[in-house]
């Protein structure tokens, strides 16, 4: 009978071991998949890797890849560290974008044109509304004790239907009326220029929403490890009894969190308004797509909730996707690059239970005594 | 003699003599039970004949759980001998135990709530009923109805139980044990979710069963009931027999004893040693506080305590000791009453308002809520001083600093630890205990109150707490000790409360009270 047990220490050496080891078993699992489906595994290796990160433009692809992805893992990585489960960063990016696209138009209606301004105002106005819709799950979990896994997700379709209404179903202040035919196909106003994000690099470009998310991930980490703010956090996360018999407030604390998270998953909304779509675009192909919500949580616990290893696996993630979309075509189906990036997560997320855990071997009689011991 | 059980010893009792002259059910032979770091069971000797109610008596940690868990087959002896009517047996599981006749009614009952009565009773049974696949309600229920009618057990087999009384609940627990038909039945502490009402019931349902040549192995620590109900008493104390007793010609004083032990060590004398100004650090005023599950926990207590005094708050586990403490930490709120402080009034109901008043506490979950267990002793060492100016720049930690006062506590206190990064949860119980006591002197209060301080301590941790906690008392801070070690309470306070449901039973100078008293107040009995 194979049992897990809690590892009591986790050495250093681990945390690299296994996931190269995870890695590795997942390129093993993916040649056979490969063989099997007529692929030469070696090949498409080579040009996965090269479309990744070492093609010609591929990694300045990568990045813009990555850049989303990026900020909401920082903003699950945030609530996460706390025990606090907000799975919201998909809505809460939604209304980032809201945010930051009426800035942007109001700002232009004034004949605003220095970029540095739209930078900040954007920012500002979507880490606002991403913040307050994270809020309110976080209000529920503070006052009522309600599940904020159950209301921050709930919230994702109230954001995505919001969204949908404001470009489709009304007459809003983003939706551009100003020709027949966008009256007839509906879509947001385009950005005013100077609302275009600067990028930076020649060989490689790196988008300003990608420096702005170091940034962040940078402040976060100093947030968690040197404040009086993370200590709390940290005690709250590891027993919240201790934490009230120290005297913390932990009700305040839950909401700053929510926050937290929610200010950066909106700031990555501001940043594919600024930096990409110049536009609000609520169709079913545009933010709500490629749900950067959801993967940002895979890339959080890839991460283990460590800010400066978000910004790592975000950019390994966000080759990983771009990879995806050159791979596919005619004689490779996209099914077979889901399948493909599937068994990397996979392993890369089974691994994980290897550093906390370790597998021993029992013979059955002994452990249920063990058991039986132990639970009494 | 106490009347909060008013059961007649007379009348409730069988005919039955009380002797070793009828046949053995049980007999347990050098039971050894050893636990990492516990003996839990040190050469127990026990048996029980049939036909017999015999009681099991002993405070909390004296070793009588962990014997019935041998007996019932949940955990195996580590040296000894069981036999059942003779035969030697060996379980190696609960269902081997279940298979020789033996069923144990929990102090927590093992009932699944959306089910009927009649259906909890044939659950996990694997004889006829309980293991064919349809479930033949009408049978079990007239089987059921039978059995209820038969032993005065009151019940309705249809019933759900989440319908049902506690009461009513233990007799489905009862009725569990006898249609699997049962011919040894333990009770674990039966009467402490009853009124005394339903105790009376219970005890003529044993009796009855007894009557019919069963056996009834009754654990408590109560000692008018188990006067009333039992015929022989077998005593545990600190994981040894004591005594196996005659009920009848048992008093009440001469069972107090027994539990609590002779081989005490002498009270600190007081008034020699110590004066002691009338200079009160904590004054607590007709304090009601409302516990987990809505009772009334603490029921209007009002006492004082010096500075510089030790006061030690003695009873059973469960008599409000802990919402007590938890009151005056903050971690609680009261409902009524006041509590004051060094003369200025607490809201309660918020920790770091007591923290910052001057009430240092040493709760009895020391892994959980005295420290965080996953962080550092670091972390733990200024969990609540982090705040401080001393050990932060502006909003940032000043981790230097934190690990010199972490520092300060592992050598001032003698906690050994690897480092101080290693986490909280890999030090050993004595050390955790000596970082809480050591972090919350400290703080320099004013209160300090300290649950269970040496629960689960090796001896000679034991002699180190309770040597801080003196040189505390020493530069003046008022101590208030809970504890259920009467050794312990006797051995630190100048003064002893006793808790009996919520309210002080008694108050009793250390050096003027005698042990059986102490026992005979924390188990409901009234002073002499």
């Amino acid at each position: 009978m194979i049992r897990l047990e809690r590892r009591l220490s986790q050495p250093w050496w681990l945390s690299l071991l296994v996931p190269i080891g995870s890695l590795v078993v997942a390129f093993a699992i993916m040649a056979v998949v490969l063989a099997v489906s007529g692929h030469a595994p070696g090949s498409t290796f080579r040009n996965m890797i090269e479309a990744g990160f070492t093609g010609n433009g591929a990694f300045s692809a990568t990045l813009i890849s990555a850049t989303p992805i990026l900020f909401t893992g920082l903003a699950a990585a945030a609530a996460f560290r706390m025990n606090l489960f907000n799975i919201g960063a998909e809505g809460q990016l939604y209304l980032g974008a809201i945010g930051a696209s009426w800035i942007a138009l109001r700002l232009g209606d004034h004949g605003v044109t220095s970029t540095p301004l739209f930078v900040v105002a954007m920012c500002v106005a979507a880490a606002f509304l991403g913040a307050l819709w994270a809020l309110i799950p976080g209000v529920l979990k503070a006052f009522a004790n309600t599940n904020e896994i159950i209301t921050s997700l709930m919230l994702n379709y109230v954001a995505g239907y919001l969204l949908t209404y404001l470009i489709f179903d009304s007459a809003s202040y983003w939706r551009d009326v100003s020709t027949l035919q966008a009256r007839a196909f509906p879509q947001g106003k385009p950005m005013p220029t100077g609302a275009e994000w600067p990028t930076f690099g020649s060989s490689v470009v790196v988008p300003l929403g990608f420096a702005i998310g170091l940034l962040v991930a940078a402040g976060l980490w100093v947030l968690y490890s040197r404040t009086r703010f993370g200590f709390e956090v940290r005690v709250i996360a590891d027993s919240p009894r201790a934490a009230r018999y120290a005297g913390m407030r932990t009700r305040r604390k839950i909401l700053a969190v929510m926050a937290v998270s929610g200010a950066v998953a909106g700031i990555g909304g501001a940043s594919q308004i600024g930096d990409f779509s110049h536009v609000l675009d609520g169709s079913p192909q545009g933010l709500q797509a490629a749900a950067f919500g959801y993967t940002g949580i895979v890339v959080a616990a890839l991460a283990r909730y460590n800010p400066i290893a978000v910004c790592v696996v975000a950019v390994l993630i966000g080759g990983l996707l771009n990879a995806g979309f050159t791979l596919q075509g005619v004689d490779f189906p996209s099914g077979l690059v889901g399948v493909m990036q599937g068994i990397i997560l996979f392993c890369a997320l089974g691994g994980e239970v290897l550093i906390r855990y370790r597998l021993r071997v029992t013979r059955r009689g002994r452990a249920h005594a063990d058991a039986a011991e132990a639970a009494a | 003699m106490g009347d909060s059980t008013p059961a007649n010893t007379e009348e409730t009792r069988g005919a039955g003599p009380a002797g070793a002259s009828l046949a053995a059910a049980v007999r347990m032979h050098g039971i050894t039970k050893r636990f990492p770091g516990v003996l839990a069971n040190d050469d127990v000797s026990f048996e029980a004949s049939v036909g017999e109610v015999h009681a099991l008596l002993g405070e909390n940690g004296a070793g009588k759980t962990t014997l019935s868990n041998i007996l019932t087959g949940l955990y195996r002896q580590d040296e000894g001998d069981v036999e059942l009517y003779g035969e030697p047996v060996r379980f190696h599981s609960p269902r081997d135990a279940l298979d020789a006749g033996i069923c144990m009614v929990h102090q927590h009952f093992r009932l699944v709530s959306p089910f009927s009565v009649a259906e909890n009773v044939v659950l996990g049974d694997h004889r006829a009923e309980g293991r064919s696949f349809f479930v033949r309600e009408r049978t079990i229920e007239r089987r059921v109805a039978e059995l209820s009618e038969r032993y005065g057990l009151a019940v309705d087999p249809r019933a759900r139980i989440w319908q049902l009384s506690v009461g009513e609940q233990q007799r489905v627990e009862i009725l569990k044990a006898l249609y699997r038909e049962a011919r040894i039945l333990i009770m674990d502490e039966p009467t402490a979710v009853l009124t005394p009402q339903e105790a009376v019931a219970l005890f003529s349902t044993l009796r009855a069963m007894a009557d019919e040549g069963k056996t009834v192995i009754f654990i408590s620590h109560k000692l008018n009931e188990v006067k009333a109900v039992a015929d022989r008493v077998t005593v545990l104390r600190a994981g040894r027999t004591v005594e196996t007793v005659d009920a009848e010609t048992a008093t009440l004083r001469s069972l107090a004893a027994l539990m609590v032990g002779r081989d005490v060590q002498e009270a600190r004398p007081l008034e020699e040693a110590r004066h002691l100004a009338d200079v009160y650090a904590l004054e607590i005023e007709g304090l009601t506080v409302v516990g987990d599950r809505g009772e009334a926990a603490v029921d209007d207590v009002s006492f004082v305590v010096r500075e510089g005094e030790i006061v030690g708050v003695a009873g059973v586990a469960g008599n409000g000791q802990r919402e007590l403490a938890e009151a005056i930490s903050g971690m609680r709120s009261p409902r009524s009453g006041s509590i004051r402080v060094a003369g200025r009034a607490i809201e309660g109901g918020d920790p770091r308002e007591a923290i910052l008043a001057g009430v240092a506490h040493v709760p009895e979950d020391r892994l959980g809520t005295g420290l965080a267990p996953s962080l550092s002793v670091t972390s733990n060492a200024v969990i609540k001083t982090y705040r401080r100016r001393s050990l932060s720049r502006g909003p940032l930690l000043a981790l230097r600093r934190m690990r010199d006062a972490a520092l300060r506590i592992i050598t001032r206190y003698d906690v050994k630890t690897p480092s101080p990064e290693t986490p909280a949860r890999n030090l050993s119980g004595g050390n955790l205990q000596k970082l809480v006591l050591g972090r919350e002197f400290e703080d320099e209060p004013l209160v300090l109150v300290v649950a269970q301080p040496t629960r689960g301590l090796d001896v000679g941790a034991i002699e180190t707490v309770h040597t801080y906690l003196r040189g505390e008392a020493e530069k003046g801070v008022a101590v208030i000790v809970m504890s259920e070690d009467l050794d312990e309470i006797r051995a630190l306070a100048d003064r002893i409360l006793v808790m009996y449901e919520g309210a002080v039973a008694g108050e009793l100078r250390a050096g003027a009270a005698s042990i059986e008293e102490i026992g005979l107040l924390m188990a409901g009995g009234e002073r002499s």
